[in-house]
């Protein structure tokens, strides 16, 4: 009963704190500097094992840092909800950064709360700023996954014996399109032979046509499976379960395939947070837009599972230490599966050409519309 | 369907004057007290809940009551949230006084709000954004009457039972919006997201004054009371809920039940496409997969617990936009997962549900001496 009351004395006493900070508004915000709050909204449950756990895991990591506090809110509907929960995050928990990881949070809701919060830096992760449009306070961040699943096609590719590999994916948008293309660049690298069979399913999370997709993908032959879709857990369990290999995607899924993973494409937000959770502890400016790949420690591997060959595991990391030395994934010239050439020459990993994407390239089975 | 019943049989008259007025009070008090009870039972329910996965209640409530209560940016977080229930609540509570059980509104909030952004688009830059704005309104009203009436036609012409068939029609309606917004009305400046063309800033609907809340609150609350006058003041309503209380003793009677229930599915479906238009036109600024984000389910939930009662509507939508907008603070201070706020959700709707069979059975509700029961 004593312990009881103690901590509701002290709940009440810090969220009488809170609320004073929340009255005082953005000019005590200032005061807060030697601590920082980091609040962070996701579209989805944050045990998916996909783009919202990839985020989680990231924040679970920031949490341990010294004068950083996180709070985190799930299952939070692109509508004026998200506005609502950053608000409040804002307004309740004094957040000095609040992040969103959905596309329909940013226009209108975190352009319009950047706006009325300009002391509170407002970042969301997909390449959305635009200097012209956006305040300064807003920003976006991502990672150039398609390097990662570069790396699961190098691995894939020496671990088929049907040199068929299936794709499952949400939607032809370029950020999908880069990750089927580099998929395939890497399988072909190491085996010339081999061939992406893509399906779309058409929304980022529906379990049930991921389901049927993967079936039909093994039942066409293929023997390595990967996916971009939110929460790849239903395209591995359905996989592992056919007995068919499997490569990874956002986050970690290797306890879903004991016997069939590979490896998988894993974001590493851990490293993009860190640097605006020091750069606001130092009260310095963050950047608008940060991204990067494998050379600047944005993107990681999953550690290879019971699927991997030596021979792919020997490989995928050499490739891995090639993209660190910013070796380019694609290399010209390549057409694309109707024979049309779309990359002329060899671009940079980074070269805004590519974010431009909208083909499949030659070896990959399937069409945009 | 027995409480519409009961409401039109007119009550026994015990005395004259101010003895009547009492009575009545106590008699109407029975609607406020049992789903209070209710309300108190879930609580208790949920606290046992809380104790198990080793919670704090009292913490809990407290989170509840300033998340959604406690300050002023608390309130308006919970009038914003409950804006759209009170329409969609609406569009499940009035064909519920005719008898029907009608769970479409999340379709005829996608198809209404679908039709304004799309009719929007030829007028933007051409019509002045107030005539711009009450075209939308109309338009997205008209759309959700008809994807509901459609259900109404279906159960009076065909007899097709309308909770299924308007638990249906959402799913095309939500197909229908998606088909356009991914293809021929796709805006192609915003790749990632498929959506209609912005409206702008000018074609928005503005907030109330001094507030943070859309107008959309406002319009819900004038309609609430103008329902509730319609079904209890008037010819319409009261061969309505005739209807609703015994369908063949209604066409017995040569009311024109067909009309009757075309009507009110259709008024239903204005409702929830209203709150469609308010979706595009004060929040989002064009249509997209967002607008089907189960407003029109959590209003079904919202009717029955205000008993179909369009003023009960309103305080139970802002009781339960209370709930939801204190979720976040919930999930944030006491580490629960987000289902926390669906299983409170589901234990009230559980409790209101099992205290219907309560109704009638306290003396002190009945009208005192020799409990007259009607």
């Amino acid at each position: 009963m004593t312990d009881f009351r103690v901590s509701r004395r002290h709940f009440l006493h810090g969220a009488s704190a809170l609320g004073a900070v929340g009255l005082l508004g953005a000019t005590s915000r200032p005061a807060l500097a030697a601590g920082v709050t980091i609040g962070i909204v996701y579209v989805g449950p944050r045990d998916d094992f996909g783009w919202n756990q990839a985020h989680a895991v990231a924040i679970k990591a920031l949490k341990s840092l010294p004068g950083v506090k996180a709070v985190e809110e799930e299952n939070v509907a692109e509508t004026d909800a998200c506005a609502k929960a950053m608000e409040s995050m804002v307004n309740l928990d004094g957040a000095n950064i609040v992040l969103g990881t959905s596309f329909g949070y940013f226009t209108p809701f975190m352009a319009d709360l950047a706006k009325k919060y300009p002391k509170v830096e407002f970042r969301h992760a997909a390449p959305l700023w635009d200097a012209t449009k956006h305040p300064k306070n807003l920003g976006s961040y991502f990672g150039y996954l398609n390097q990662a699943h570069y790396v699961d096609g190098i691995a894939a590719g020496l671990s088929t014996k049907s040199n068929k590999l299936g794709f499952v994916a949400a939607k032809p948008i370029s950020s999908v399109l880069s990750n089927i293309n580099s998929f395939l660049l890497g399988a072909r690298k190491v085996n010339p032979n081999a061939t992406v069979q893509v399906i779309f399913t058409g929304d980022w999370s529906l379990p049930v046509r991921e389901a049927e997709a993967t079936n039909a993908l093994i039942d066409a032959g293929c023997d390595v499976i990967t996916c971009h879709v939110d929460g790849p857990k239903v395209v591995i369990e359905t996989a592992e379960k056919r007995g068919a290999k499997t490569c990874g995607h956002n986050a970690s899924q290797a306890p879903l395939a004991p016997k069939g993973f590979i490896t998988g494409a894993e974001y590493k937000w851990e490293t993009i947070y860190k640097s605006y959770a020091e750069k606001l502890a130092k009260g310095e400016p963050l950047p608008n837009m940060l991204s990067g790949g494998y050379d600047s420690d944005m993107v990681m591997n999953t550690a290879f599972g019971a699927g991997a060959s030596d021979e792919a595991r020997k490989a995928a990391t050499a490739a891995i230490a090639d993209l660190k030395a910013k070796k380019p994934i694609y290399v010209g010239p390549l057409k694309d599966n109707t024979g049309k050439l779309v990359i002329e020459k060899t671009y940079d990993n980074y070269d805004p050409y590519l974010d431009q994407m909208n083909y499949l390239l030659e070896g990959v089975v399937g069409s945009l519309t | 369907m027995q409480e519409a019943a009961r409401a039109i049989v007119p009550a026994p008259i015990a005395k004259e004057g101010a003895s009547e007025v009492w009575l009545r009070l106590r008699r109407d008090s029975e609607f406020i007290a049992i789903p209070l009870l209710a309300l108190s039972g879930a609580a208790f329910l949920f606290s046992l809940f809380l104790f198990a996965i080793g919670k704090n209640p009292i913490e809990f409530f407290e989170l509840v009551y300033r998340g959604g209560f406690g300050t002023a940016f608390s309130i308006q977080n919970t009038l914003q949230r409950s804006a759209p229930l009170i329409l969609t609540a609406l569009a499940v509570a009035i064909p519920a006084r005719i008898g029907m059980v009608m769970i479409g509104g999340e379709g005829a909030l996608v198809i209404g709000g679908f039709a304004s952004a799309a009719i929007a688009i030829p007028m933007i830059d051409r019509f002045p954004p107030m005539l711009a704005l009450i075209i939308m309104a109309v338009v997205g009203s008209l759309a959700g009457a008809v994807w509901v009436g459609i259900a109404g036609f279906l159960r009076h012409a065909r007899g097709v039972n309308e909770t299924i068939s308007s638990l249906l029609l959402t799913y095309i309606g939500v197909a229908i919006m998606n088909f356009f917004v991914e293809g021929s009305l796709r805006d192609l400046t915003n790749p990632n997201k498929p959506s209609t063309k912005p409206l702008g800033d000018v074609y928005m609907v503005g907030k109330i004054p001094g507030t943070d809340v859309h107008w959309g609150l406002f319009a819900g609350i004038v309609i609430a009371i103008g329902l509730h006058v319609l079904m209890t003041r008037t010819t319409f309503g009261f061969a309505a809920r005739m209807t609703g209380g015994n369908p063949r003793a209604a066409r017995a009677q040569g009311l024109p039940v067909g009309k009757l229930i075309i009507a009110c599915t259709a008024i239903a479906g204005a409702c929830a496409g209203l709150a469609g238009f308010y979706e595009v036109a004060a929040i989002q600024g064009r249509a997209n997969a967002s607008l089907a984000a189960g407003y029109g389910f959590t209003g079904i939930l919202v009717a029955f617990l205000a008993r179909h009662n369009p003023i009960a509507i309103i305080f139970v939508a802002i009781l339960f936009g209370g709930i939801v907008a204190s979720g976040g603070l919930i999930q944030r201070r006491m580490g629960l997962p987000d289902a926390t706020v669906l299983v409170l959700q589901g234990m009230i709707f559980l409790t209101l549900l099992t205290s219907e069979t309560l109704y009638g059975r306290f003396a002190f509700f009945q009208g005192g001496a020799g409990g007259e029961r009607t």
